[in-house]
């Protein structure tokens, strides 16, 4: 249970989840947000109206996941880092996903990267191919990682505490 | 200076709630002096450096720190608003004086209207040796790592899942401190769930129902036995373990900072809602002493976003009261009252809403 252990479940993930098919069409927003806060920058930061108005502050953030591009301006914005991006047409074998990322050091380009899952778990070495800033305000990075295809919805952080390096 | 200060609106403490309500008096033309106990103003909001909750208008996206910044910013810019830095109330007489001590001397300030902002303070719980070095308050640790610079060791063990115990763990984490475990004696996780999930991912164990049995160490903390609890909370016998840690931290709640209005002779009540006695008040955040108004954590312990809009409240209502922004002010409270139903309109907002309800049911018990 979420409440108790700080782990979506399965089913929790499932309802934010785009089908596979729109999956492979190209990245995609997953907004893993599962309960009701008053909080609202991701519907302000999507200008592609793909994150529907909010009925009041309180409400959860709905995605249209067909006008979404993927552009993850709502990943960056998210104050409750719960936002990624998955981009499953990368290859035929991998996916990129993006994550939030606020610990240093900042991975670089070209680095292996212990990929976590939601519960903190390690599921393999995994190459950053790009990282973004967001900037002197905002401060949230977003690191791209390319993982097998059928991790991309389950890769969700890194190991801290520096960059462990594949031998 | 003469040996009394003049002042229309005195507002108590330079946190989200007190600055924010000095610049919304101050904007409609009103003096405002602040008193704030520490060097710099800004409260809690100076330790923060998540990014903040609520909409737009609350300042949402941007960390707390910056929201300070934003705040102090607004006072230094309106001539209407003065700060007294490391300068603490002291008391509130019966003929409305207020006096306060400031570089050393004793000050006496004679306002028309007070506003008290004065926040909460850190709860304690026990459990044997819980006086041993190496154990804080997560404000202690907050001051010490994002104020000035300074972890507070290698390995912590974090007492308590809300908002607060999620969010040091985070900073803490961010220090590149590792967190043993997170423990909570509630069934559930109190924080935001968001908060929660950012953490677990990142490999931190967060243990419901759990407490901490004891600390141990010989001239300071290295470790914590630690339990599971039953339903009816108590502790079950066997779940015992032992984390070698070198820092406990507690964050286990706030009381409301109440000692002025109690002072001050304002009806109190007690509700646990709102995580203490609190004082009555109005729907305006007027207590039930004329012209003594309250806002932020010190009528009933909330998020500093609602504190922002209770202290633009109280400080419209202050200055209106005084005469000033006739024109504008009834619109200005009717948009701050809308933001705080906003706020607080979710099942997140809900205890405050039942707080809000009991404190103002005149059919209860006050003292």
């Amino acid at each position: 249970m979420l409440n108790k252990t700080g782990i979506p479940t399965a089913e929790d993930v499932k309802k934010v989840s785009p089908s596979e098919d729109r999956l492979k069409e190209g990245p995609v927003a997953i907004i893993e947000c599962f309960q009701e806060i008053p909080c609202n920058p991701c519907t302000e930061a999507c200008k592609q109206g793909a994150i529907q108005p909010m009925k009041n502050i309180n409400s959860l953030p709905k995605l249209d996941f067909d006008r979404c591009n993927g552009c993850g301006v709502c990943l960056s914005r998210c104050p409750g880092l719960a936002i990624f991006i998955v981009d499953a047409s990368y290859s035929d074998t991998e996916a990129v996903v993006r994550i939030p990322f606020e610990y240093l050091p900042v991975p670089q380009v070209g680095d292996k990267v212990v990929g976590l899952n939601r519960a903190g778990e390690e599921l393999g070495f995994f190459e950053v191919i790009k990282v973004q800033s967001g900037g002197n305000k905002n401060k949230t990075y977003t690191l791209w990682m390319v993982v097998p295809t059928d991790l991309a919805m389950d890769v969700r952080s890194i190991r801290l505490g520096g960059v462990r390096h594949a031998s | 200076m003469p040996k009394v200060k003049d002042i229309e609106i005195l507002v108590v403490g330079g946190g989200p709630a007190g600055l924010s309500a000095a610049s919304a008096a101050a904007n409609l033309g009103a003096g405002v002096l602040v008193l704030e106990r520490d060097g710099k103003p800004g409260g809690q909001l100076v330790k923060q450096t998540h990014k903040f909750f609520g909409s737009k208008k609350q300042y949402a996206g941007d960390r707390g720190y910056q929201i300070g910044n934003l705040l102090i910013e607004q006072c230094e810019n309106n001539p209407c608003v003065e700060v007294w830095t490391d300068t603490t109330a002291l008391g509130i007489y019966e003929d409305g004086v207020v006096t306060a001590e400031g570089q050393g001397k004793h000050l006496k300030i004679n306002p028309k209207k007070v506003i008290v902002a004065t926040g909460a303070s850190e709860k304690m719980i026990a459990f044997p040796n819980n006086d041993l070095p190496g154990i804080y308050g997560a404000g202690a640790v907050q001051t010490l790592m994002n104020v000035h610079g300074i972890v507070p060791g290698h390995r912590v063990l974090m007492i308590g899942a809300g908002n607060i115990g999620l969010i040091v763990s985070y900073q803490l984490m961010q220090a590149g401190v590792e967190i043993a475990a997170i423990i909570e004696a509630a069934p559930t996780i109190g924080g935001y769930l968001v908060h929660a999930s950012k953490i677990r991912r990142a490999g931190v164990p967060i243990l419901t129902s759990h407490t901490i049995s004891e600390a141990y160490g010989q001239e300071s903390v290295e470790g914590a036995i630690i339990c599971k609890l039953d339903e009816n909370w108590k502790p079950i016998l066997g779940s015992e373990q032992d984390l070698k840690v070198d820092v406990i931290c507690l964050a286990v709640g706030l009381s409301p900072l109440t000692e002025l209005c109690f002072q001050a002779d304002c009806q109190m009540k007690y509700v646990p809602e709102l995580s203490g006695h609190v004082p009555i008040r109005n729907e305006y955040l007027e207590t039930t002493r004329p012209g003594l108004y309250v806002a932020g954590d010190v009528s009933g312990v909330e998020e500093a976003s609602s504190a922002m809009v209770e202290g633009r409240l109280a400080g419209i209502n202050a200055a209106y009261s005084l005469g000033y922004g006739e024109d504008v002010a009834p619109k200005l409270q009717a948009e701050a009252l809308v933001e705080l139903s906003e706020l607080r309109a979710g099942p997140a907002g809900q205890k405050t809403m039942r707080g809000i309800m009991n404190l103002m049911d005149k059919g209860g018990a006050v003292c």
